[in-house]
């Protein structure tokens, strides 16, 4: 197989199957979490819920200030890379088009040298997270295979879509090959690993603050 | 019969500066990434070189690649390059016809036996496909082909369909088509790919053949590492608008009109391995990217099959969308079901509860 019969593949056939096992996997997730919904509560409500849930959505991305006093490097890293692989994802140019292309929508993007520096920033971060996890002793202690499988399938991604970027594999069709096919990988890991927090966290904190605000109380 | 001319002898016949011919040496001698000290080697050799045979073998092809590597504005030194290599055999070009060109070819076959150079352009449909979709007098492509290279010292397949199949190998491939490098295993094959190449590959080619009866050094694809060594990306006077991130957008707004970088329009020279970038066309006037037309790749092997030519290099090819939508609703539908069953499942373990005190758990045990 030649690089460009492996890049054809990887834009090709692949793609269309990871997409279609990320679609298929994490629907069938969050219908069920849906539809299952929450047991009744027979207590008078006290608030309104929708209101205090969404706000709770986005007021979970402040810390509260115990947990970043217990713990500043998760607080401080963990924003950093996650914020940087969003950026990385959404805005970069070509990943913008690849999104106008399969769903049809599309945002302004950003230059490239941000998104570059921005991904460097995202790459350190991940590898600082993975130090941080193999020399903590408590969180070495609660970390799992699926922790490291899951650093490993975030980490991929960002590492050879830079290295494409920077056309650091030759030949080009190789470098960008593997970076869709790690990004493949991710979307089909995605649905069946604690990787689903990037859609349910958002369901998690809703919940969250619809309960407490029926009962009247700020989370 | 009189001794065949040297190549000196026929560029001086052609009016060919000594100066001019120094000059052709010089840039080839940085083409092939030699030092200039080479140029008066390959100068001396050329100057003695003999006229080499050349058999051109046109199958399934447009002739776009005969045009751009004979039909120059003004001669050049590679024209004349062309002109004294022994064309013996180019059935677009030779006036003979029927019997006396295929005459021709067995005669130069036979004469140079061993020496001769095979030049194919064009893809030929393979030993198992139909041989009725391309016959030149009534013989197929592929019997053509193999009697002519059993005395080749080596195949130059010119042009992507030669090289790597190109548009008649496109999906579905309905002539069964198949590249040179498929067919001929035991003779050296060089792809000088691209639709049409450049012609002074070609002529760089040649040009070291005769110089030190060596072939070039290739990249994985059998081509000219010299040519293809570096893709039209690194190479793109273009490229500052890429790393600054500006984009056109459309082939007549700002970005365009101002020069910015074609990735958003389709460009895919960040995949393209060629010269078009250094070495421009119609005597370096101009090239595609220049011309303000993204690259189309077309020296790359499947750069036919390989999306939309207009839709970025990143955009999925297929319908992923299509994929998407269907995955997402049968994933939709499946949770419901899933959900529904399990709230069904809690509901009827209400239900059916059966309630027990101590006593009838102690009587039990």
């Amino acid at each position: 197989m030649t690089p460009m019969d492996f890049l054809l593949l990887t834009k090709g056939p692949l793609f269309s199957v990871a997409i279609a096992i990320f679609a298929l996997g994490i629907l069938i997730r969050l219908a069920e979490i849906l539809t299952l919904g929450r047991a009744k509560n027979y207590a008078a409500a006290r608030g309104n819920e929708v209101i205090p849930g969404l706000k709770t959505v986005y007021r979970r991305f402040n810390p509260d200030p115990g947990t970043f006093k217990r713990s500043p490097f998760d607080v401080i890293v963990g924003t950093l890379w996650h914020v940087g692989f969003v950026v990385a994802l959404l805005l970069f140019i070509p990943h913008v088009e690849l999104i106008k292309s399969t769903l049809g929508i599309g945002w302004p993007g950003l230059p490239n040298p941000v998104v570059d520096a921005v991904t460097a920033i995202t790459l350190l971060g991940l590898i600082a997270a993975l130090i941080h996890r193999l020399t903590q002793p408590v969180k070495r202690f609660l970390s799992t295979k699926e922790d490291y499988l899951i650093w490993a399938v975030t980490f991929l991604p960002v590492l050879t879509g830079y290295l494409a970027y920077h056309r650091l594999i030759n030949p080009y069709p190789l470098a960008l090959g593997l970076h869709i096919l790690s990004a493949e990988v991710f979307l089909i890991v995605l649905p069946f690993t604690k990787l689903t927090h990037i859609f349910t966290a958002f369901v998690a904190r809703y919940y969250n603050g619809a309960i407490f605000g029926r009962k009247g109380i700020q989370s | 019969m009189a001794a065949p001319k040297t190549l000196g002898e026929s560029l001086r016949q052609h009016g060919v500066s000594r100066r001019g011919f120094l000059k052709f040496c010089a840039a080839t001698a940085s083409m092939m990434a030699l030092p200039p000290s080479m140029a008066p080697a390959i100068a001396k050799a050329l100057e003695q070189a003999r006229r080499p045979s050349v058999i051109w073998l046109s199958f399934q092809e447009c002739t776009g690649c005969t045009e751009s590597l004979t039909r120059s504005s003004s001669p050049t030194v590679e024209n004349l390059i062309f002109d004294v290599i022994s064309l013996d055999y180019h059935h677009t070009l030779q006036a003979a016809a029927g019997d006396a060109a295929e005459h021709a070819r067995e005669q130069a076959m036979h004469a140079n036996a061993g020496d001769y150079l095979v030049v194919v352009d064009g893809s030929l449909p393979g030993p198992n496909a139909n041989p009725g979709y391309s016959t030149i007098a009534g013989i197929s492509n592929y019997e053509m082909l193999m009697e002519t290279i059993e005395g080749a010292a080596a195949v130059v397949a010119v042009g992507s369909c030669a090289a790597f199949g190109g548009l008649p190998m496109a999906d579905p491939n309905p002539t069964g088509a198949v590249a040179v490098q498929d067919l001929v295993k035991d003779k050296p094959v060089i792809n000088v790919s691209g639709c049409p190449p450049v012609p002074m590959v070609l002529t760089g080619v040649l040009a070291q053949f005769l110089t030190f009866g060596t072939l070039p050094e290739l990249d994985q694809y059998g081509r000219p590492l010299a040519f293809f060594g570096q893709s039209i990306h690194d190479r793109c006077y273009r490229r500052p608008f890429y790393d600054k991130g500006l984009f056109a957008e459309t082939f007549d707004d700002e970005g365009a009109k101002a020069g910015w970088c074609l990735y958003r329009l389709g460009c895919k020279g960040p995949m393209t391995y060629n010269a078009c970038a250094t070495m421009k066309w119609n005597s370096g006037a101009s090239w595609p990217v220049e011309a303000g037309y993204p690259c189309l790749g077309c020296s790359e092997p499947n750069f036919w099959d390989a999306g939309g030519f207009y839709k970025a290099l990143s955009v999925p090819i297929g319908a992923p969308g299509k994929a998407l939508l269907g995955a997402a609703a049968l994933g939709a539908a499946a949770g419901v079901a899933a959900g529904a069953m399990s709230r069904h499942e809690s509901k009827q373990a209400t239900k059916y509860h059966d309630k027990v005190n101590a006593q009838e758990l102690e009587e039990k045990l």
